[in-house]
Order: structure tokens, then sequence, then C-alpha cells
């Protein structure tokens, strides 16, 4: 199901019964509640038989089971309120199992899910494979990050899926032959793995506050943040979570809080964005229509202004649903096109996953190449921790050439201001004491990053490297 | 309490507004949707369309249908100001005359301005493709209506028999949705409107109309850009060769007769007569198929009766009232036609306009050279 003004109404509701009806010690069971069925009717219809039920039911289950690794050791068995979460997650699971048995019409997910039998089984079948592996002396951090990057590259990773397809379908009694990358979209699984990530790492180091399952499953499927994050870390959400009791119905200036941030991503998403993705962006389609340098230039900045009016649009929304429900998302965005630098612009872009890769790849690989006997040169450090942080995020979009060319991209970028600023502190610190230079310097570096930035959304808005070069030589009347 | 009270008067205010702003939009029509239409990004940030816009698939053809005859007029290189040594013709006529399947350059009329015909004075003829996807005279005339206030010099209008089916005047949005329009023309829509509410005419009523204004103001830079107005079918199926041995014609047998009466022929004589300027009667080309049944029927258009009575009509009516008249009925081969009998392939487009250039080089002349001719009510 595609994010439509429908489904906002339907969370404005939800925000007023949570809010007017709920007794406030039912809000957490309420939230869990939506948020885990928001999971399977946000899923959109998939071709393969029941791969729409089964990629939500299957990513339920991995978040259950990353809560168990992340349960502290002293806490051994489950206590009655993780009993009584279990209780209602299966439950809920299983009813919206049942809507199999609901005409076509009548049915409340988009997907028609396997018999109840089936889902029951698969369950128990998840249950023992927890049990068994409990004991085991593996490393379990270890273990159930590299499941969670397993999968993640695998859905990321166009020829892996589409061998995944081939499978599923011929399982399905279903023609092998049309499998295609698009057979399995797994909604929301980009997020979820990294805040799954996220409470795995922090757990291992010890800095993951102690997060009860209902915490744990609201927190990694918090139905706003489904569809496009942002990626909040868990011990900031438990401070909402635990504050939940606490709200009020009448508590006006959070309502208008709330509304005022979604009537801004209306506006950004379905006026701006959609008025641009209509008539002035970039798509590969376009792009091989058109001859006109100049026009090629128009639609690429007409992209990128669409691709930051279109994410902040919805992370507006997430953030103002969040906020009706009393937990208040991280900002991702902050004026990133305005910046003068590339470093300041990833401050400022997508700021929750490039934050999220920072403080799990840049710091530690850095830490680690610092500790090398003998030590690397500090710019060899900085390259080589730039250059893997920003090629993360880019794969993190998809395993392909041209996200893996536009991570080097801004790591070479990143890299290169961080050489130049380096050198130039001495005269960039006299240019301060002449304020017009440095208005105009100021303006002047705002140009570059811009530019930078948009040139780089090549590799993004086009998906095969040939079409990139090509489009990148047209731009430059080549 | 304060917090609560500013909250609620936000949304007072803006429910006032809202309502004032709709208030406002009634208090101006009619006419104000039309006004509004007249304001376009065409011919100023971007080139004027070459055709009327029409497309159903937005993103694909980078065009859309709309019912706004004014912004249609707008988008449209016609609305550009008209030069001193220019000679102006607008072509009417049906998808035929649009360019059906034909990129904007490869139109009949597209082909025509290729000729860079001249008049006798030494005017450059630029012609201008009024037609529009949809077989009615009624429609021509509305269009005709419009583009006069675009200061032409001559009309071309190509017509075809099925554009003058009676049941074919009134049935198209555009006609439905300009009653005004049809009825100042004497023209009557086949299911008119009737009684709207009235908030029809309220920003609410009107907000589809007025999305659509907007978007085809948004897809100005896809035009400008890539020059595509039409979605091209990866395959289309061609026009029918083989018949069933069905001889009627929107309901009319071999008995009855194609006449002044069974057929639009007042939609177009009004037009004739409405035009302050000379007009050119062009019956447009039709496949000739060569099937089963096809002594009984020229195509899936027309049976042969009704289609030789109707050029036998057309001739000597519009022989009585002067005006000039072509038949190139036949002048295109069977094979340059596409999906339907008066589609044509680009390569039968360019046969066409070197035929009716080759005709309207004397014509033009003629009528410039003649004072007498300005207008089908003075000859």
């Amino acid at each position: 199901m595609n994010f439509d003004l429908a489904l906002l109404g339907i969370a404005a509701v939800g925000a007023l019964i949570f809010n007017f009806f709920v007794p406030q010690s039912w809000r957490e069971s309420f939230l869990l509640t939506v948020s885990v069925t928001a999971l399977f009717w946000l899923q959109p219809p998939l071709p393969i038989r029941w791969s729409g039920f089964l990629l939500p039911f299957f990513l339920l289950f991995l978040v259950i089971w990353s809560w168990w690794l992340t349960k502290p050791a002293d806490q051994r068995s489950m206590d009655r309120q993780s009993w009584q979460t279990l209780a209602i997650v299966l439950g809920l699971v299983l009813l919206l199992a049942c809507v199999r048995y609901l005409p076509p019409g009548w049915r409340p997910t988009l997907n028609r899910p396997p018999g109840i039998e089936v889902v029951g089984a698969l369950a128990a079948l998840f249950a023992l494979f927890m049990w068994l592996i409990q004991g085991k002396k593996v490393e379990r951090f270890l273990f159930g990050m590299l499941i969670i990057i397993g999968l993640f590259v695998m859905v990321k990773t166009e020829w892996i899926v589409v061998q995944i397809s081939t499978v599923w379908r011929t399982l399905a009694n279903q023609n092998p032959s049309l499998a295609a990358s698009t057979d399995i979209f797994w909604l929301g699984f980009s997020y979820i793995a990294f805040r799954l990530l996220h409470t795995i790492r922090d757990r291992q180091t010890g800095q993951l506050p102690d997060l009860s399952l209902q915490k744990f499953v609201s927190y990694t499927l918090f139905f706003p943040a489904l569809l496009a994050g942002p990626i909040d870390r868990a011990e900031r959400f438990s401070q909402d979570w635990d504050r939940m009791s606490e709200l009020t119905a009448d508590d006006w200036p959070r309502w208008q809080k709330g509304l005022t941030r979604i009537v801004q991503g209306l506006g950004k998403k379905f006026i701006l964005a959609d008025a641009l993705a209509l008539g002035l962006s970039l798509n590969p389609t376009v792009a091989t229509q058109t001859d006109s340098v100049f026009w090629l230039w128009i639609l690429l900045y007409g992209y990128a202004f669409r691709l930051y009016f279109d994410f902040s649009g919805y992370t507006d929304i997430a953030i103002g649903v969040g906020i009706l429900f009393g937990i208040e998302l991280p900002e991702n965005f902050d004026r990133p096109y305005w910046q003068s630098t590339i470093t300041a612009f990833w401050q400022r872009w997508h700021m929750t996953l490039s934050s999220w890769v920072r403080f799990y790849v840049f710091s530690p690989l850095s830490r680690t190449l610092l500790r090398r006997k003998p030590r690397p040169s500090p710019q060899l450090i900085v390259f080589v921790s730039q250059m893997a942080t920003m090629i993360i995020i880019g794969l993190w979009h998809g395993i392909t050439i041209n996200f893996l060319i536009w991570g080097t991209w801004h790591g070479l970028g990143l890299f290169i201001h961080k050489i130049w600023s380096d050198r130039t502190r001495k005269w960039y610190r006299q240019l301060q004491t002449y304020p017009r230079r440095l208005l105009l310097w100021t303006w002047f570096t705002r140009f570059i990053t811009f530019h930078f930035v948009v040139i780089g959304w090549v590799w993004f808005v086009i998906p095969d490297f040939a079409s990139a070069v090509d489009l990148l030589g047209r731009l430059v009347g080549y | 309490m304060s917090k609560q009270l500013s909250f609620l008067r936000i949304i007072g205010y803006t429910a006032i507004l809202f309502a004032l702003c709709n208030l406002f939009f009634w208090l101006g029509q009619p006419g104000l949707t039309d006004q509004l239409g007249e304001l376009s990004l065409y011919n100023s940030l971007f080139p004027g369309r070459s055709r009327l816009p029409y497309g159903e698939n937005i993103t694909e053809s980078y065009n859309l249908t709309l019912n706004n005859i004014p912004a249609m007029f707008a988008s449209h290189k016609i609305s550009r100001e008209k030069s001193a040594d220019e000679f102006r013709v607008l072509v009417l006529g049906d998808s035929a005359t649009w360019g059906w399947l034909q990129t904007a350059e490869e139109t009949v009329v597209a082909q025509l301005n290729e000729h860079k015909l001249q008049t006798a004075d030494g005017r450059q003829v630029v012609f201008y493709n009024l037609g529009y996807p949809v077989l009615s005279l009624t429609k021509d005339l509305l269009l005709l209506d419009e583009g006069l206030n675009h200061d032409p010099d001559m009309i071309l209008w190509l017509v075809t028999l099925e554009s003058m089916a009676l049941e074919q005047q009134g049935v198209h949005p555009l006609v439905q949705e300009n009653g005004r329009r049809s009825a100042a023309l004497g023209l009557e829509p086949d299911s008119p409107a009737g009684e709207e509410p009235w908030w029809a005419e309220t920003i609410v009523g009107q907000r589809r109309d007025l999305a659509d204004l907007l978007r085809l103001q948004l897809i100005g830079p896809m035009w400008a850009a890539t020059g595509i107005d039409q979605e091209f079918p990866d395959q289309y199926d061609l026009r029918q060769n083989d018949f069933e041995n069905d001889a009627a014609w929107h309901g009319l047998l071999h008995s009855d007769l194609i006449s002044r009466e069974t057929v639009a022929f007042e939609v177009l004589t009004g037009g004739l007569e409405r035009a302050k300027v000379p007009v050119i009667v062009v019956n447009e080309p039709i496949f000739i198929a060569d099937g089963q049944n096809s002594d009984v029927r020229y195509n899936s258009l027309y049976p042969r009766w009704a289609y030789d009575q109707y050029r036998k009509m057309m001739a000597n009516h519009l022989q009585e009232l002067e005006i000039p008249y072509f038949d190139f009925w036949d002048a295109i081969p069977a094979a340059e036609f596409t999906d339907s009998p008066v589609h044509l392939t680009p390569a039968g487009a360019r046969q066409f306009a070197r035929l009716l250039a080759e005709a309207l080089g004397d014509k033009i002349e003629i009528i410039n050279n003649d004072p007498n001719r300005n207008s089908p009510n003075n000859s």
C-alpha cells in the first residue's frame, strides 16, 4: 500500500482514539497493536503467493528474535509482561491470517495470507529455532548481526532477489521464469534492519538500556517511521515511551506541533514533490528523451529538489504523526542544500542514517586504524573511514554499481573537503575578518557544494552505469 | 487555555478564509475559470504546444485532456503574437489532423508548414493545428469560435462523414463541459449537465478543472525539454480490412439518404457563417479496404453507399455555398493508414500535406487577390 491521504486520515482518527479514548495504562499495548498491524497492512501486494504476508511475518520474527538476543544476560526467562506482549503479537498475527477467509472486497490487508494452520506452524517453527539456539555457545551478537547483514545484502542485491524469487515461485507452484527483482519488496526492512543492528551492537557494548519486548517491538516497528524512517535510537525512543502514560488528550501545544508538522509534510510531499515529479524532474526515460543541455540541467535540479521535498515531506509527516502519539522522532533534514561544505551537507541530509553510519562504521573503523601498528597516516585513516562510511550509505540504497559510485563520489568529496579545510584553516580564519569576502566565499562554496551533490544524483537517478556516464557527458555538452 | 484558543482560532481562521475564497470564486462566475485558463506559462516560459492538449497518461505523454478551451489555446502556439508578415491559417479537424500516432513534427499541419507557402503579397503562410481527437463537427465549431479570437486569415476545415453523425455531436466532455459556449453557438450538448448544485461553481466544485489547469502548466517543462506530447504504444492493431456484411451507418440503411437533414451539415454551415475569414473545406483521406465485404464497406467506419452519398452531398452543397472544397478521400494508399480508417502514417501525412499544399497554393493566392471573397457570406 502506498502512502496517501486516506492512510493519513486513518492515522489521524487513530491519534484521536489514542489520546481521548484509550486508557493511559493501555496506550503502550495500543501502540504495539497498531504498529504490528501496520507492518502487515502497509506491505504492498506481491505476485508470489503468500509472500505479502510472510515477509512481514518473518520480519516480526526477526524483531522478536533480536529482542531475545539483546535481553540482558541476567534475564534468562521471559517475564509476565513479555509473555503478554508475545500473546498479543501472536494473537494479532493469527487474527490477520484469518482475513484469508474473508471475501476479497472485505479484506483489510492487500495480501491474502496463508491458512491459519500454516501461520501457526511457522510460528511454532520459529519458537523452536529460538529455543534450539539459545543454549548454543555461539557469539550471539555477532551471529545476530551477521544474519541481519546477510538478509540486508540479499534483499538489496537484484540478482539474489531474482534467485530467491525463482525458488519461491517454484515452491508456490508459480511460473519461475517470471521471477523479477520486484517480486520481493520488503516494506521497511532497510530501516528496521538498521534499528536492529543498532540494538544488538549497543547490547554488545553494554550501552543499550533494558527494553521490554513491548517497547522493543514498538521501537523497531513504530508505524509512522515504517515507510521512510527516520532511524530513531532505542534509548531516545525509550524516554518518550516511558512518558506515554503522562500524555494528556488536551495537550493542545502537542496537537498544534504535530498537526503543523503534518501540514508542512503534506505541502512538501503532495504539492512540491509531486508537482516536481510530474513536470520537472529527471528520470531514466526523460533523460533519454531530452537533448538540450539546458533542460537536462533544469530537470536534474528538479530531481534534486523533488528528492528532498519527497523525503523530508515524508519525514515531517512521520514526525508529526509520532508527536500525536507521544513519540518525538528525530529530525532527518535541516536545509541540506543550503550548506557550504559537503561535510555540512551530510550533517543535514538523512541525518539519522548518516549519524548511524558515523557511529557504527566511521568511528569504530577510525579507532581500529588508529590502534594499528605501525599506525597509518592520519590522511589514510580519514580516507579509508570516509570511503567506507559513504560506500555503506550508498549500498544501503541498493547493491548496484551506481550506488557504489554515488557513495564513492561523496566519500571522495568528504575526504577532499577534509584535506582542503585542514590546509586552509589559517586562510579561512583571516577571511572571517573580511565580512564581504566571507559572504562571497560562502555563496561560492554553497554553489559548489550544491552542484557537487546534484551531479552525484545522476548516479542515483539513472539505474545503469552506461546511461549515467552518457548523461554526465550530455550534461557537459558531449 | 490560551494555547487551546490559539489552536482553535487558527483552525477557525483557516475555515473562514477558505469559505471566503470559495465565495469570491463563485461570485466571479461565469467566466472566472475561463479567465484563469488564459493564464499560461506557455509561449513565455515554455514554448507553445504544436497541437491542442490531449492525453490520458500524463506521465508518459507529458500532455493531458482538459475541457477549458481558453487554457487549451493559451498553451498552443496559436496564442503567440502574430507577426506582420504572417498569413495565419487555422486547421480544424479530428484525430487525423491532430496527429494520432504522429510526433508533433510529423502531423499533416507540421508537414504543410514545411512547404513554406507564401501568399501573393509575400506573407508567410503559417498553419496552426487545431485538430482535436474527437469526431464531432460541434467540437470543431467550439474550437473555431475560440480560434477566431486569434486573428486568423483563413480556416482550413478537414472533415469526414463520421464527424457529421448526429449522435456524435454533443457526447464528448469537451462539448458537454462547455455548455454555455455551445449554447451561444446555438448548439446543444446531448446530455446537458442539467441543474447543477450551487457549489458547482465554487473552488470545491471546480477543483478537478482547476487541478487540470495547474497540471497543464506543470508538465510544460517536460514538453519543452522533450518535445513529446503523445504516448506511443509499442504495438497497435491495424485498421480493419475484413468486415461483416453490414451496410448500416449510425442506424441509417441503404434505403435512407445521407442529406443535410440526416447529418450535422448545419453545424458545418454554422461554422462557415460564423467564420469572418475564408474557409476551405477538405474531405480527408480514408482507408479503402480490399478484404472481405469490401464491396459493401470502404472501411470499418463507412458503408460504401453512405460515404458515396456524403461525398456527393458535400460537393453539391458546398458548391451552392461557393465554399472552396477539396475531396482527397482516396488520395492516400491503403498502406499509409494506421489504427483507424482516418489515421495516417507519417509518410501518409507527408503525402497528404503535399497534395494539400499544391491545392492550397493557388487557392490562397485567389482568396487574397479577390476582395469580394473575404467571407462565405460575401460570396
